[in-house]
Formats: structure tokens, C-alpha cells, sequence
């Protein structure tokens, strides 16, 4: 199984790169990750991945992004919650990009 | 699994999906959540069934009751417990979830013990709601 290496630490991922165990994330994990996505993370990319963080604990699964999306709009704002906003934070796709950096899996339904 | 499906679904045809015809789809649950993988694979086909805009149900009836109980923990046996998850359909919007009422009684359960808001209802009118549907598939 594929491995990265951070602070010392290593963590295992699957082949497209999610972690592995999801209790092992911290914020230097989720860092290295965005780092991989080429994403360069600011609050309000955080405050996205944070959020994920909070709804797979709530249900246990990673959102689909339509259902992301809604989520977010109750939740932070009707600024926040379009895909738009969301793609340019995360271009290669928020559901995907988003959950990876935040520890979780794949999102269901992410066809 | 491909021909299963096909099966299953009554042989959707792609000319359906393109003209946007919803249909209605139900998901009959009648296993136990744990011990066989068919209450977790039901889940997550009713959550990818959430992107194609149908009209999607969830039916609960015998052991199946069990998969919405509150309280469920699943540390002894070394599972993920992904009864949360039934909350999330809400946000998927999938809302109708039935309940045979003689399953709950059978098992000594009331609507007070599930973790979803759900409509229970009798036998006959179950077998009713499955007659009005273009689609159930039964896991």
C-alpha cells in the first residue's frame, strides 16, 4: 500500500492518494495532502475542509457535491454554497479534491 | 452484478433516461444491517439513485427494521457502524422512508426507536405503496 511520509510520520493511502485511516489526520497531514492537489490553502479553503471533516463525522459518509453544496449554503452562507465558489477553491472537482486533503474517502456516488 | 442489475431494474432503457422520465424507484431493506454486506451495498445504491433525479423510496420490513434503530454500536463485532448515514439522506433529498408496522411489532419496536423520521404503515398499505411503484429492487 502507498505511503506518505510527514514530520516523520508515515500515513497509508490508497492508489488515488486518500488516507487510509481517517483518525490518523491532522492539519500537517491535510497540508501535505493539498500540497499533492497543488492547492495552496487559505482560511476559506480550510473552513471547506473543516466542514467535510464535521459532516463525515454527523453521517459517516463524504458528501456528494450537490448535497455539499447545500450543505455548505445552509451552513456558511448562500455565497458559499455554489459550485462555483467551491470550484475555485477546488478546480479539480471540491467533493474529490476537498475530501482528499480532509482525510475522508471518496465521495459515494462521485461518478 | 451487470446482468443482475439489468434484471432488477426492469430493463431501463437509455431512450428513458435522455427524455428525463422519472420513475419511481423503491428499495426494499428486509436483512439485518450487520452480517451481510446487502443493507450497506442498499445504502450506498440509494445514494448514487440520488444524482439521477427519480423518484426514490425506501421501504423497511422484517429484520430490515433493525438497519434504522437507534443506538446501534458495532465495536464487538468490529464493523463500521454506518447507521448515521441514514441521516444524511434528508440532504439527498430522499424522504420517504416506510415502515411495516407489523415488522416493528414483531421485534417489541415503536417509531420512537428509529433514528430517521420515517411513515410507518400497515402491511396491506405497504404492499400497496410497492404495487404503485415502476421499480423495486430488493435487497
Amino acid at each position: 500500500m502507498p505511503t506518505i511520509e510527514v514530520n516523520g510520520k508515515s500515513y497509508e493511502t490508497d492508489e488515488e492518494g486518500y488516507l487510509i485511516n481517517l483518525g490518523e489526520w491532522n492539519e500537517d497531514v491535510g497540508a501535505y495532502l493539498a500540497i499533492e492537489e497543488k492547492v495552496e490553502m487559505t482560511p476559506s479553503h480550510w473552513e471547506v475542509v473543516n466542514f467535510l471533516r464535521e459532516y463525515y463525522n454527523d453521517y459517516q459518509i463524504a458528501p456528494a457535491i450537490r448535497v455539499l453544496t447545500k450543505a455548505i449554503g445552509k451552513k456558511l452562507g448562500a455565497e458559499k454554497g455554489n459550485s462555483k465558489y467551491l470550484y475555485e477553491l477546488f478546480p479539480y472537482g471540491p467533493a474529490k479534491q476537498a475530501c482528499k486533503i480532509a482525510g475522508l474517502p471518496k465521495p459515494t456516488g462521485c461518478i | 452484478m451487470g446482468v443482475e442489475m439489468t434484471e432488477a431494474t426492469g430493463g431501463i432503457d437509455f431512450e428513458d433516461e435522455e427524455s428525463g422520465v422519472v420513475k419511481k424507484f423503491m428499495f426494499v431493506n428486509r436483512k439485518a444491517p450487520y452480517g451481510t454486506i446487502y443493507a450497506l451495498e442498499a445504502l450506498e445504491v440509494v445514494l448514487i439513485s440520488a444524482a439521477f433525479d427519480q423518484d426514490v423510496s425506501l421501504a423497511f420490513l422484517d429484520d430490515g427494521v433493525y438497519q434504522i434503530v437507534k443506538g446501534q454500536h458495532t465495536k464487538a463485532i468490529d464493523v463500521k457502524n454506518f447507521s448515521p448515514t441514514y441521516r444524511a439522506l434528508e440532504g439527498y433529498d430522499i424522504e420517504k422512508l416506510y415502515v411495516e408496522k407489523e415488522s416493528l411489532d414483531q421485534r417489541g419496536l415503536t417509531e420512537a426507536d428509529l433514528l430517521v423520521d420515517v411513515q410507518v404503515m400497515s402491511s396491506a398499505d405497504m404492499a400497496k405503496m410497492m404495487a404503485e411503484q415502476d421499480i423495486v429492487i430488493s435487497f
